[in-house]
C-alpha cells in the first residue's frame, strides 16, 4: 500500500473545513467531487427544462392543424430543446461525471487544476441562465440549435434571442475548453504510481479522448459563433449572400464542430458502459486495447465527416463520396465496441441490477441509432431522409437511446459513491421500464413519420391519416417518458436520505474509485492500493488470479 | 392529402434510390436482429445465479476482433459501391441536347413561404404548383429568395437545397400523369410547415396546352362586381407584392395572373374555391399565423368583389 503524500495535519484540517464550510462550500469549492455533483444537479435542472419544452413540441403535434402553440412559440421552444439537451445537459452532465471520476480513477487528489475546474463549471452556469434569461427578454432563440445563415441573420432574426444564443453558447464553449484541458493534464500528470496508460479504467480511457476532441472541435464553433455576432451586431458578411458573404460557409464551420460534438457527447457514454457491463458480468473488459483504440480511432475520424449533414446542399458528388466514404468508415470502430460489449457479457455471470438494465439497453438502441446512421451515410438515402423525421428517430436513439440510457446506467452505478447511499432498485426498475417503453414509443414510429414524408421542424402538419395515427402515439410515448422521470427524480430525492448505506464497495467492483470510502473524502483517498493493471482492486481482492499475473497474453494483447 | 412516401418512385430517377434504400435497410434490420439476438441470448444464457462463483476472466480473442472488424469494413465497402452507383443513376449532371451550356427548363425560387415558378423558355410565370409534361425530364434551377429552404417531392426525386446566391440543378421528371405532393424540408421560419409543394404531371399534350393558356395575360374583369375588385386589387395594398400581368408587376408574393387556375390556395395551405378564397383574404392569419400575407380589413362587399375578381383569373 503506497502512502498518498497528504501530511497528517493539513488533513485534519481539510476534514474540518468540510464540516464548518456547510452549504456555503458550494459556491466556493474547488473540490472536483462538489464540482461534478453541481454539474449533474444543474445539468438535472435544465433536462427538466428540456424536457418539458419537448413535451410542450409532442403536445403541439399529437393532432394535425393543432393551434395549441403558434408558430414563432413552437420554433423558440424546439430550438431551446435542442441547444438546452446538446450544450445545458448532455455534455455538462459528462463533464460532471468526468471530473468527479477521473481523478478518482487514477488515484488522484484532485483536479490539475482545481481554480479551473470551478471557473469552467461556473461558465457554464452563467451561461445557461444567460440563454435561459432571453425568455424574459421578450424572445428565446428561434432558428434552430444549428442556427443556418442567413435565417439566424438579422433581417430574418431581428430581434434579441440569436444574440442570447450565441452569447451563452460562447461563454458555455469556453468552460468546455477549459475543462478539456483540465482533463488531459490531469490524466497526464496526476496519476498515481504504476497506472501507465494502458492502465487507465476505460472511462478515464474515453474521458481523455473526448477532451482532446473537445479542444479541438469547440474552437470552431466559438469562431463561428464570434463571426455570426459581428454580422449582427457590426454588420459583418461572413454569412450574408446580399453582400458577397456565403451561407454555406456557416454550415461547414458549424459542421466542423458539430460532429466531433456528437461523439463528445457519445464517448464518455462508452465509458460508463465499458465499466459497468464488466462489473455486473462479473468478467474483465473483452479487448481493452481494441476499446481504447477503436476510440481512438473515431476521434481522428469525426474531424473529417462533418458534411454528411450537407448531402443535400449541392456539394456536388465528388465531395458526397469522400464524406459518405468516411463516414462510414467510422461505423466500424463503433461497430468493433458493440461487439467488445457483448463479448464481455458472454460467459460472464450477469447481474441485472437496475444499472445493468440500462446499459443492455443502450446496446440495443445505440445500435439501433448507429445503424439508422450508417443509412444517412449513403448519400442517395440521406437525399431523401435528411431534414425528415427520421432524423429526428435516428439521432434520439443516439442521444436518447445511447447517450442518456448510459449516463442513467452511470448514475445507478456510482450514486453510492456520490452520495454514501443506494438508489431504490425497485424505483429504479420502474424508472426502467417506463423510459424503455416510452422512450421506443415516441421515437419508433418517427422512423416511419420520416419515411412517409412529413419533414422535422414543422409546427404542424396537413392531416394526412398515417402522420395523425404515428404522431398521436408518438406524443402518448413522450408522456410517458415525462412519467418516467419523475419516477427518476423521486428516486434520487428518496434515495438521497433514506437509501441503503452503500459502503465503500456496493457492487464489488475493479477501478480505484471504489477503494475509498462513499461519498469519498475531500482529500479522496488514505491509501492507494497499488496499481499493476486496469483492475487494481480485482488483484487486490484475488491475489490467487491478479490481471497482471496473466502477464503473456494481457500484455500481447494490448501491444 | 395522402402521405407521399420515400419507398414510392414515380420516376425513373427515383427508382434506383427506392432499390438501394430497400437493400440497405435490409442490411441494417439483418444487423439490428444479429445484434438484439446476441445480446438477448447472453442476458438470458449468461445471467447470474445463486452461489456462482466468478467466471473465467476472458481477456479477448484476436482473431475473433479481426473478424468483427473485417467483416463489417467490407460490407461497408459494397454498400459504398451500391451509393456510387446509385448517385449517378438518380442525378445525373445537367446536359442539353446540343451539348451547349444547359440552359433551365423550370426555375423554382423558394421564398418564405412560397414557391416561385418559372418556366423561362415559355415565358410562363406561376407559383406554388409545378406542372410537369408526363416522360420528359425538365432541368429545374433552384434559387432562394431569402434563406435556405429545400425542394422536396419524395416520390419524384432527391432533394435539394436552395440556397441564396448559389443556384443548384436537379432533373425533375414524372414517369406518368398524376399529383405529387411535397415541401419545402430545410426550417425556413415560421411558416415552414405551410410551405408545401403539388407537382401535377400531365400529358404532354396537356401540358402544353396548361402552358399556352398561362402564358397569357390575365382576362379582362366583365361584370362590376369583378370589375370593382380590379379596381380594388390596384388600390389597396395588393398590388405592391402581387403580380398579375397588365394589372401590376410586383414581385414580393406570388404571382396571381392566373389564381383560379389552381388547384391550392397559400402553398397548399387551402383548396382552391371561392369559400376558401374569401376565408384566406378575410383572416390570412387564421391559416398561415406569422406569414407575410397582411390582412387588408376588407369591407364584407369589398371581399365578395375581390374574391369575384380573382375567380374571373382563369
Amino acid at each position: 500500500m503506497s502512502e498518498v503524500p497528504v501530511a497528517l495535519p493539513v488533513l485534519r484540517k481539510l476534514e474540518r473545513f468540510e464540516k464548518e464550510a456547510g452549504m456555503l462550500s458550494w459556491l466556493a469549492s474547488v473540490d472536483h467531487k462538489q464540482i461534478g455533483i453541481l454539474y449533474l444537479i444543474t445539468a438535472l435542472i435544465f433536462f427538466i427544462a428540456g424536457g418539458v419544452e419537448a413535451l410542450l413540441i409532442r403536445t403541439q403535434l399529437m393532432f394535425p392543424e393543432n393551434r395549441f402553440l403558434q408558430p414563432d412559440a413552437y420554433n423558440q421552444i424546439f430550438t431551446m430543446h435542442g441547444t438546452t439537451m446538446i450544450f445545458l445537459v448532455v455534455v455538462p452532465g459528462l463533464l460532471g461525471l468526468m471530473v468527479y471520476l477521473v481523478p478518482l480513477m487514477i488515484g488522484a487528489r484532485d483536479m490539475a487544476f482545481p481554480r479551473l475546474n470551478a471557473l469552467a463549471y461556473w461558465l457554464y452556469a452563467i451561461g445557461g441562465c444567460l440563454l435561459y434569461f432571453s425568455f424574459f427578454a421578450h424572445d428565446a432563440p428561434a432558428a434552430g440549435w444549428f442556427a443556418y445563415t442567413p435565417l439566424s441573420e438579422k433581417p430574418y432574426s431581428n430581434l434579441q434571442g440569436m444574440d442570447y444564443w450565441a452569447l451563452s453558447l460562447l461563454v458555455i464553449g469556453v468552460g468546455t475548453v477549459a475543462t478539456g484541458l483540465n482533463v488531459i493534464a490531469t490524466v497526464a500528470t496526476m496519476r498515481v504510481k504504476g497506472m501507465s496508460l494502458r492502465h487507465l479504467p476505460l472511462f478515464t480511457w474515453m474521458s481523455l479522448i473526448n477532451s482532446f476532441l473537445i479542444i479541438g472541435a469547440m474552437p470552431a464553433l466559438n469562431a463561428a459563433l464570434v463571426m455570426l455576432l459581428i454580422d449582427r451586431q457590426l454588420h459583418g458578411n461572413f454569412f450574408r449572400p446580399a453582400a458577397g458573404g456565403t451561407p454555406i460557409y456557416w454550415q461547414h464551420v458549424f459542421w466542423n464542430f458539430g460532429h466531433p460534438e456528437v461523439y463528445i457527447m457519445v464517448l464518455p457514454a462508452f465509458g460508463i458502459i465499458s465499466e459497468v457491463i464488466p462489473v455486473f458480468s462479473r468478467k474483465v473488459i473483452y479487448g481493452y486495447a481494441v476499446v481504447a483504440g477503436s476510440t481512438v480511432a473515431i476521434a481522428l475520424l469525426s474531424f473529417g465527416v462533418w458534411a454528411h449533414h450537407m448531402f443535400a446542399v449541392g456539394m456536388g458528388h465528388f465531395l458526397d463520396m469522400i464524406f459518405a466514404a468516411s463516414s462510414m468508415l467510422i461505423a466500424v470502430p463503433t461497430g468493433i465496441k458493440i461487439f467488445n460489449w457483448i463479448a464481455t457479457m458472454w460467459g460472464g455471470a450477469i447481474r441485472f441490477t437496475t444499472a445493468m438494465w440500462f446499459a443492455v439497453a443502450f446496446l440495443l438502441m445505440f445500435t439501433m441509432g448507429g445503424l439508422s446512421g450508417v443509412m444517412f451515410a449513403v448519400v442517395p438515402i440521406d437525399w431523401q431522409l435528411t431534414d425528415t423525421y427520421f432524423v429526428v428517430a435516428h439521432m434520439h436513439y443516439v442521444l436518447f437511446g445511447g447517450t442518456a440510457f448510459a449516463v442513467f446506467a452511470g448514475l445507478y452505478y456510482w450514486f453510492p459513491k456520490f452520495t454514501g447511499r443506494m438508489l431504490s432498485e425497485t424505483l429504479g426498475k420502474w424508472h426502467f421500464w417506463l423510459t424503455f417503453v416510452g422512450f421506443n414509443l415516441t421515437f419508433l414510429v418517427q422512423h416511419n413519420l420520416g419515411i412517409l414524408g412529413m419533414p422535422r421542424r414543422v409546427f404542424t402538419y396537413p392531416d394526412i391519416h398515417a402522420w395523425n395515427v404515428l404522431n398521436f402515439i408518438s406524443t402518448m410515448g413522450a408522456y410517458l417518458l415525462g412519467v418516467s422521470v419523475l419516477v427518476f427524480l423521486w428516486n434520487v430525492i428518496r434515495s438521497r436520505r433514506r437509501g441503503e448505506i452503500a459502503g465503500p464497495d456496493p457492487w464489488d467492483a475493479w477501478t480505484l474509485e471504489w477503494a475509498t470510502s462513499s461519498p469519498p473524502p475531500v482529500h479522496n483517498f488514505d491509501y492507494v492500493p497499488p496499481v499493476r493493471s486496469a483492475r487494481p482492486l480485482w488483484d487486490l481482492k484475488h491475489p490467487e488470479n491478479p490481471d497482471w499475473q496473466r502477464g503473456g497474453r494481457t500484455r500481447a494483447h494490448v501491444r | 392529402m395522402h402521405a407521399s412516401s420515400v419507398l414510392q418512385a414515380h420516376s425513373r430517377l427515383d427508382q434506383p434510390i427506392v432499390h438501394l434504400t430497400i437493400v440497405v435497410t435490409a442490411i441494417m434490420f439483418a444487423i439490428l436482429v444479429l445484434v438484439f439476438f446476441l445480446v438477448v441470448f447472453a442476458s438470458i444464457r449468461y445471467r447470474s445465479r445463486a452461489g456462482m462463483p466468478e467466471p473465467y476472466q476472458n481477456f479477448g480473442s484476436k482473431k475473433l476482433e479481426i473478424t468483427w472488424t473485417v467483416l463489417p469494413f467490407l460490407l461497408l465497402v459494397s454498400i459504398f459501391v451500391l451509393t456510387v452507383i446509385t448517385m449517378g443513376d438518380s442525378d445525373p449532371p445537367p446536359t442539353s441536347p446540343g451539348g451547349a451550356d444547359p440552359s433551365p427548363d423550370l426555375i423554382i425560387i423558394g421564398h418564405q413561404f412560397w414557391w416561385e415558378i418559372h418556366y423561362p423558355k415559355a415565358g410562363v410565370t406561376t407559383a406554388n404548383e409545378i406542372h410537369l409534361p408526363a416522360g420528359q425530364r425538365l432541368l429545374t434551377r433552384l434559387e432562394a429568395a431569402d434563406v435556405i429552404h429545400d425542394f422536396w417531392v419524395p416520390e419524384l426525386s432527391r432533394k435539394m437545397d436552395m440556397i441564396p446566391g448559389t443556384p443548384n440543378e436537379i432533373w425533375l421528371l414524372a414517369d406518368h400523369p398524376g399529383t405529387f405532393l411535397g415541401t419545402c424540408a430545410e426550417f425556413c421560419g415560421n411558416e415552414h410547415a405551410w410551405m408545401r409543394i403539388r407537382v401535377i404531371s400531365q400529358s404532354p399534350q396537356d401540358f402544353t396546352n396548361w402552358e399556352q393558356q398561362q402564358s397569357q395575360a390575365a382576362s379582362v374583369p366583365n361584370n362590376p362586381a369583378a370589375q370593382r375588385g380590379e379596381q380594388l386589387f390596384r388600390t389597396m395594398s395588393c398590388a405592391n407584392c402581387h403580380a398579375i400581368r397588365g394589372v401590376s408587376s410586383a414581385e414580393v408574393g406570388p404571382d396571381l395572373t392566373h389564381l383560379a387556375s389552381r388547384e391550392t390556395l397559400a402553398a397548399g395551405r387551402l383548396e382552391n374555391n371561392p369559400v376558401n378564397l374569401e376565408a384566406w383574404l378575410h383572416d390570412p392569419n387564421n391559416f398561415k399565423p406569422q406569414s407575410y400575407m397582411p390582412n387588408v380589413n376588407l369591407k364584407p362587399d369589398d371581399l365578395t368583389a375581390m374574391v369575384t375578381y380573382l375567380e374571373t383569373l382563369q
